[in-house]
């Protein structure tokens, strides 16, 4: 059995100019101890799918369909159920370590809070228990500094800290929203390492949402992009990055300048703007900005599969 | 090779169009208790120079915190600097008053980081795109006006029939292209861009990073490309100034910093850019780094960097090292480098 079985997930917001329809049916499972990265632009419905998941999305926020965690149907969970599973089962980080953390609470404060209500530990236990967390994130003199408040700590060791509370309970997943992009880039690289390390030695199974295809390539096994609120392609990350199949996926790819490769001609970027979510092209969403479209593009393409596990939306013909 | 095919542009051809020396700027920030505050200054930028050529680009990498938002500043006069001169085509502007100072600022632009919060959100993009021309030539016809506002957004790649629109009807990257449009429309010479993608998404990125090149080779502009992603600044740069704790520890051209960093704090970035292909960011990165970079208002004594540098000796506690030309003409402030080998080895890619 998958960990998590998501089935037909749909997210929409009612807002003064209509309902934008931010997710629009995703499927997906999760096996344990597998990572998975969520791709996408901002408007792709990467992180609301996740919050709706958790029951965390905004008040004009509504969602349907399925999301089973080891067959427990979260979706149609009331909060208390949800708060049995959240934090103890499924950990999200979220991408700024600035304002995810209390200001008026001392770090121990807030960790020791998660533990004993999750775990009903002793107050005595739960410290020892923080503390070594926090020594597993490489804070250096964790007993000292988690008696110390969230602006004594620079973004990278926020980080950390918010990454030592997404596992105080061993979380069976751990999802992770943009983690690294609010940091520099030489703490991004440790971060991300961390999140690797931590992840392997574990053996849980992770969700790392992001528009950053260098973060994804080091940390995932499988990859699945996301455009308009919908699946474009799905595969595993060698597949994604060295054979993606979807205009969109290939455009993605093509548009990010490489450090390592030296190349003075123009980069391949993807014309058109962001689709609007109110206001989207008939048939298939990214039409108006792809190269390749041509008549069959005007009816919207199902997610098929493309050969080998990979699975591409796209009417152009796939590999088998 | 290709990097023969990159333009040289730069040192050894014509007289620099600026010329910055040993420019600092400290901003004073109160501290202490109630009753006895005292100032101490925050050394944002702390002498810094080096020189910009007519159609260069000169790339400003640095982590947050290092001053590269500040030089931007301090170029255009809108902070005052404690020392040091900023010679614009001869002219030290930080001797200006600030009328003669607005009159320069016809030939140094600039284009922020936030496309929409930059733009009056209660302007139309035409007004927008012209206010500069009516500022700086009040007697201007509004034909005249109207047709050159048309003539740059088809420049920028926007409909001109959009003229009468208001910012939050464009998106992000149009939003960019309009600061584009308003920066150009004056003819400058010189254009500090302070991080002009970081707020936009990956596909639009490369549409805006686009076209800055192209505009900046048609109409022979120098650039100041400010930013903190590195392979941005490698793509659209001929030399790279790479800055910690306010200081340039390395000014390089733009394929020799990545391919040979003199400085070993360049070579800590260069080798912390995650690499999009799975086999190559699978491989355990050492940066060489350790700690957390030091505080501004607390500057570490000799080489600011070598509380963190892998290959701190002595020396390196005790005296600044200055910034100095080495042999092939490349600028760097490090003790040791030329004992230090720090080529960037190539890792082979992965295939499926």
């Amino acid at each position: 059995m998958a960990l998590l079985e998501v089935r037909d997930l749909q997210v929409s917001f009612e807002t003064p100019d209509g309902t934008v329809e931010a997710v629009r049916g995703i499927d997906f499972s999760l096996q344990p101890g597998e990572g998975l990265a969520i791709v996408g632009e901002s408007g792709s419905g990467k992180s609301q799918a996740m919050l709706a998941m958790l029951g965390l999305l905004a008040e004009n926020g509504s969602a349907s369909g399925v999301a089973r965690y080891r067959g427990q149907d979260l979706m149609a969970m009331t909060p208390p159920q949800l708060n049995a599973h959240r934090g103890k089962d499924i950990a999200m980080i979220f991408q700024d370590p600035m304002t995810s953390l209390n200001p008026y609470l001392s770090i121990e404060r807030q960790m020791v809070e998660v533990v004993r209500h999750h775990q009903g530990l002793g107050r005595r236990e739960a410290q020892t228990h923080a503390v070594e967390m926090l020594r597993a994130v490489r804070i250096p003199d964790p007993e000292q500094r988690i008696k110390q408040y969230p602006h004594e700590f620079s973004g990278g060791m926020r980080q950390r800290i918010l990454i030592a509370m997404g596992l105080l309970c061993e979380p069976a997943i751990l999802i992770a929203d943009e983690p690294t992009t609010a940091l520099d880039v030489t703490v991004q690289a440790q971060i991300a390492a961390l999140v690797r390390e931590v992840v392997a030695r574990s053996g849980m199974a992770s969700i790392l949402i992001t528009h950053d295809l260098g973060v994804v390539a080091g940390v995932s096994d499988k990859v699945m992009v996301m455009y308009a609120g919908q699946v474009v392609e799905y595969g595993t990350t060698e597949q994604i990055y060295h054979h993606p199949q979807h205009p969109y996926t290939r455009g993605l790819i093509a548009s990010v300048p490489r450090l390592d490769q030296v190349d003075d001609r123009q980069l391949h970027a993807i014309p058109g703007n962001p689709p609007n979510l109110l206001d989207l092209p008939q048939g298939c969403s990214f039409r108006e900005r792809c190269g390749a479209a041509f008549e069959a593009c005007g009816a919207a393409p199902e997610l098929a599969a493309a050969g080998q596990g990979q699975q591409v939306r796209c009417h152009l013909e796939r590999d088998a | 090779m290709s990097a023969n095919m990159k333009r040289r542009v730069g040192p050894g051809q014509a007289k620099p169009v600026l010329k910055v020396q040993d420019l600092a700027v400290h901003y004073q920030l109160e501290q202490g208790g109630l009753l006895r505050s005292e100032t101490v200054p925050l050394r944002a930028v702390d002498g810094m120079s080096f020189e910009l050529y007519r159609g260069e680009t000169l790339g400003v990498v640095g982590e947050s915190g290092c001053g590269k938002s500040t030089l931007a500043r301090a170029l255009l006069g809108l902070v005052r600097p404690r020392r040091g001169r900023v010679l614009w085509l001869g002219q030290d502007l930080t001797q200006l008053d600030e009328k003669a100072l607005r009159k320069k600022r016809k030939e140094i632009q600039i284009i922020f980081q936030d496309p929409l919060a930059s733009l009056n959100p209660r302007m139309t993009v035409g007004d927008i795109i012209a206010e500069p021309l009516w500022t700086f030539y009040p007697k201007i016809a509004r034909v005249q006006v109207e047709e050159r506002v048309r003539g740059m957004m088809k420049m920028v790649g926007l409909l001109p029939n959009q003229i009468n629109r208001y910012p939050h009807e464009f998106s992000g990257g149009q939003c960019q292209r309009i600061g584009i449009a308003r920066a150009l429309v004056l003819n400058p010479q010189l254009i500090i861009c302070d991080e002009p993608v970081s707020a936009l998404d990956v596909s639009i990125q490369a549409q805006i990073i686009n076209l800055l090149r192209d505009l900046q080779r048609k109409l022979r502009l120098s650039l100041l490309f400010i930013a903190h992603d590195l392979a941005v600044v490698r793509h659209i740069s001929d030399r790279v100034m790479v800055m910690y704790l306010g200081r340039a520890m390395e000014v390089a051209s733009a394929d020799a910093l990545y391919r040979r960093p003199l400085h070993p704090y360049t070579s800590a970035l260069v080798k912390a850019v995650p690499i999009p292909d799975p086999a190559l960011a699978r491989q355990p990165v050492d940066t060489g780094l350790t700690g957390d970079m030091p505080s501004p208002l607390n500057p570490p004594a000799g080489c600011v960097f070598h509380t963190r540098c892998p290959y701190a000796v002595k020396r390196c506690q005790l005296e600044v090292p200055p910034l100095r030309r080495l042999e092939h003409g490349d600028w760097v402030a490090c003790h040791r480098a030329e004992e230090l080998d720090l080529t960037i080895v190539k890792r082979p890619s992965s295939t499926v």
